[in-house]
Order: C-alpha cells, then sequence, then structure tokens
C-alpha cells in the first residue's frame, strides 16, 4: 500500500449488501441484524433504492447482496433486481424463503436474478422450525428451493451453525446435495446484533467446533466438483482474528433498510463513528471521503501490537466491531488474537438465558 | 428426484460451456476482465479469458486448443495440457459445465 500523505488510496469497491428491509417472517436468535430493528415506515423508497443502485454501479461495485431481513417482503425487488442487472451488476438474494411463491421467483429470474441463497435454520424440520419459529418452514424452503433450481437459478443453501445445529453439519450437505446446491455456505455464526445478546445459550463448545472443522475440511475436498463448500469459521476459539470484510472500507460497504451507509453489519455499534445516509451526500463521497470509512483503512490506525504485527496484511488487523464491544477501544487488537490482553475473556460468557427471538420493535437490548 | 451432480473430468472430446449465471465481461473501469458467480468475483488473465470465451457447449476441448494453437501460434500438444488443467480447475470451481460428446 503506498499512501504517503494523503491518506490511504481508495480503489473502487467489489460488492455491496443493500438491507432492504429489517422486516422477517422469522425470529432466529442468532440474526446479526442490530437489537433495535428499524420498522417499515424508516425504509427507503423505491425511487432511493433505485438511485443508490445507480450510484454504486458508477462506483464500481460488481455484485449486490439483496438481504435483510427478508428482502422478498420488498413488492418492489423485481424493479431494483431490473435495475442492477440493466447496468451489468451481479445480483444475489437471499432469503430466508416461507413467504414465496413460484410466480415471485420466476418475475425475479426474469428481471435478471443471477443467484439465490436460501437459509436452512436446521438440516430437518423439527430444528428448522425450532431455530426460526415458523411453522412448516423446511417444507417451504424445500418448496422455494426445487422452484430455484427449476427455473435454472444457480442455489446456495446457507446453514448457519451454532450449538443447536452443529451435530446437523453432515445434514446440511446431505440436504444442500439433494436440493442440487451449488454452493453449500456452513456459516458459523458471528456474535453481533442478536447473535451477540444471545451468544451464551449460542457459542457451540470447542470440541463441537473442532470436529466440525475437520469434518467441514475432509468433505469439502470429496466433494470437489460437486459442491463447493464455504465455510466461515468461528473466530471465538481461533488463535488469530478473521480478516473482516478483508479490511475496514477495503472493497465492500452496505446499507442499511433506512440507507445508512456502513463499512459494514455491525459498525454503528462503535458509538464514536458518525455514518451518513444515501440522499446526504453522493456514495462516492462517502465511500472515498468520509471520516467513518477512512478512520480504519489500510495500516496506519493500527497502534502496537498490530502496526508491527507480521499478520497485518493476512487479516488486517480484524474486527473493529469485536474490538469496541469487548474492550471499549475501536481500534485495539481484535480479541480474537492471541496477542490481545482481553483474548482469555473472549469466552467468559454471560450466565446462559433463554434464547431472545428477533423481533421488531424491543424496547431495550438489555431487558 | 433429479440425480446428484457428479465431478465432471475434461477429455479432449469435452464441450466446455460458461453457464448463464457465470457472468464473463470486461471490466471497463479497472481495465481488466472478471468472472461474476455467485458470491464471487474472479480475474482471469487474458489468456484465461480467452479460453473462457472459447466455451461455448459447441466447441470441444480439442477444437479449443486447435483454435488457441492457431490464434497464439503455438504447438497445440504443447499447450494442450495447460488447457485442460485449467478448463477442469474452472469445472471442479463450478465455473464451467461440460457436455460430453455422445
Amino acid at each position: 500500500m503506498t499512501a504517503p500523505t494523503a491518506g490511504p488510496a481508495v480503489g473502487p469497491p467489489l460488492g455491496m449488501l443493500a438491507e432492504l428491509t429489517h422486516r422477517c417472517p422469522l425470529q432466529c436468535g442468532y440474526c446479526s441484524n442490530p437489537v433495535e430493528l428499524l420498522k417499515a415506515n424508516r425504509e427507503l423508497d423505491t425511487q432511493a433504492w433505485l438511485d443508490t443502485f445507480e450510484q454504486a454501479a458508477d462506483l464500481g461495485i460488481l455484485q449486490v447482496h439483496l438481504s435483510g431481513g427478508e428482502p422478498t417482503l420488498r413488492k418492489d425487488l423485481e424493479r431494483l433486481i431490473a435495475c442492477l442487472d440493466a447496468r451489468g451488476v451481479y445480483t444475489n438474494l437471499i432469503t430466508a424463503a416461507v413467504t414465496l411463491t413460484r410466480d415471485r421467483l420466476e418475475a425475479f429470474a426474469e428481471a435478471g436474478l443471477a443467484h439465490a441463497q436460501v437459509s436452512f435454520q436446521g438440516a430437518c424440520a423439527e430444528t428448522t422450525e425450532r431455530v426460526g419459529h415458523y411453522k412448516n418452514a423446511h417444507q417451504k424452503k424445500r418448496q422455494a428451493a426445487a422452484w430455484i433450481r427449476e427455473l435454472g437459478l444457480p442455489l446456495t443453501v446457507n446453514a448457519p451453525i451454532h450449538k443447536l445445529n452443529i451435530h446437523e453439519v453432515p445434514d446440511f450437505v446431505a440436504l444442500a446435495l439433494e436440493l442440487g446446491a451449488e454452493r453449500l455456505e456452513i456459516a458459523n455464526v458471528q456474535y453481533y446484533g442478536w447473535a451477540y445478546l444471545n451468544r451464551a445459550a449460542l457459542l457451540p463448545d470447542y470440541d463441537a467446533v473442532m470436529r466440525q472443522v475437520d469434518y467441514v475440511e475432509k468433505t469439502r475436498e470429496e466433494l470437489t466438483g460437486v459442491l463447493n463448500i464455504d465455510f466461515v469459521t468461528p473466530d471465538y476459539y481461533a488463535d488469530y482474528p478473521k480478516p473482516c470484510m478483508g479490511g475496514w472500507a477495503a472493497d465492500a460497504f452496505m446499507i442499511t433498510p433506512d440507507g445508512t451507509v456502513l463499512p459494514c453489519h455491525a459498525a454503528q455499534t462503535i458509538t464514536s463513528l458518525a455514518f451518513h445516509r444515501v440522499g446526504e451526500k453522493p456514495l462516492r463521497e462517502i465511500w472515498e471521503n468520509s471520516e467513518a470509512f477512512n478512520r480504519f483503512r489500510g495500516f496506519d490506525w493500527m497502534p502496537e501490537p498490530c502496526r508491527s504485527c507480521e499478520r497485518k496484511e493476512i487479516d488486517f488487523g480484524g474486527c473493529r466491531c469485536q474490538a469496541f464491544a469487548m474492550t471499549g477501544d475501536a481500534a485495539a487488537t481484535d480479541p480474537t488474537c492471541i496477542k490481545s490482553p482481553h483474548h482469555a475473556a473472549l469466552r467468559d460468557l454471560p450466565p446462559e438465558e433463554p434464547i431472545r427471538r428477533r423481533v421488531v420493535g424491543r424496547q431495550s437490548a438489555s431487558t | 428426484m433429479t440425480p446428484f451432480r457428479t465431478r465432471v473430468v475434461i477429455t479432449s472430446a469435452s464441450r466446455p460451456l460458461v453457464p448463464p449465471h457465470v457472468h464473463l465481461r470486461f471490466d471497463d473501469l479497472r481495465g481488466k476482465w472478471v468472472v461474476l458467480a455467485p458470491e464471487k468475483v474472479l480475474w482471469p488473465d487474458e489468456i484465461g479469458a480467452d479460453i473462457l470465451g472459447r466455451c461455448t457447449g459447441a466447441a470441444t476441448v480439442s477444437d479449443i486448443v486447435g483454435g488457441l494453437a492457431e490464434d497464439y501460434d503455438a504447438p497445440a500438444e504443447q499447450i494442450a495440457p495447460d488447457v485442460l488443467a485449467f478448463l477442469q480447475e474452472w469445472c471442479d470451481r463450478l465455473l464451467l459445465r461440460c457436455e460430453e460428446t455422445k
């Protein structure tokens, strides 16, 4: 990285996560959305999203992940997909798929949808229903997945893994194969938002995680050319941080339902940072020049021991939100790193409580 | 029920195809070829992009190798192993599909 005086050089971003809504038919306690969810009346309207997507395409975005909440609850989703497709932007739909019809999926495909990802809370009906609190969810998801394949779209099965379903990892592989998925995401829950609130009930024990790592690595090899398995490891048991977002504001950003532009999912938890909304400023201005985006860009912000660490170009200093949540200092070493003085405290969990269900309009996170 | 997908082994008779959901295009802003696939962005080099552009589902690997040999003025038998390895790798990542000659 060459950035002598003018701050880090800012290249064009590759990807953008658009959280179109916080509304969702499921109530999963592992959700990484903020505990204070936005109601429908705070959502950007169609024109604002279209304008944002045009700006994102001008800025160089190549992929958009249409997510939420449940993005298909937006009645204008077809129009948003068509706008992105017309600009050559690759569209990934990230859906819970319990409220979808075949007609709707067909409309998405006709609008130019490139890929659909369906979440499965369990590999069997009982677990899926228990985690998401939605009746017959598993059957509905299987049906939607079959429609996606019928329409000729590539399918990803997303399996968010935590204590309640970690024993089902082999069954998730079987499910993905049976449904004709091209990709399976074994995504160990990242502890932000609701997942952080519920972490004591969700974090699997160390041995279960290690068994899972061995199984996934072996299976991924065996299924080369048949199923792509992407594995998001649980960083609570790691010795070093994950390369969170590939570095702060390095090649991706996200937009919340009310149009707030963030370097990552959880950035708003860093209370010392101020973020802008689309409409207030051009997206390019926010990406290239905003203080919050530049705060942890590159390497110059790093204190020791990160600054002289040989791993800094591997993990880019890990996760700023996790550092802030556990140390109160967003520039501190990510506590998942063994070099952090807070590393041991990482696994000191609060007393286990029943899982709090993700609902819009919850009064306070602390009750 | 549809049978499970099986791993494709590329031979000179295979007819590789970039499937519709895998988008190969030149990115004007960055001045290089890009492949867009589910949750993935890949940057093939010029020759890689050229090979992928020839994967239409109609041409066999032999045809592709022959065309490359001519255009790059290189002996077919010399480039064939590299082209096969390249195609196998892209097939293994499910970024190419194959039709076998009946």
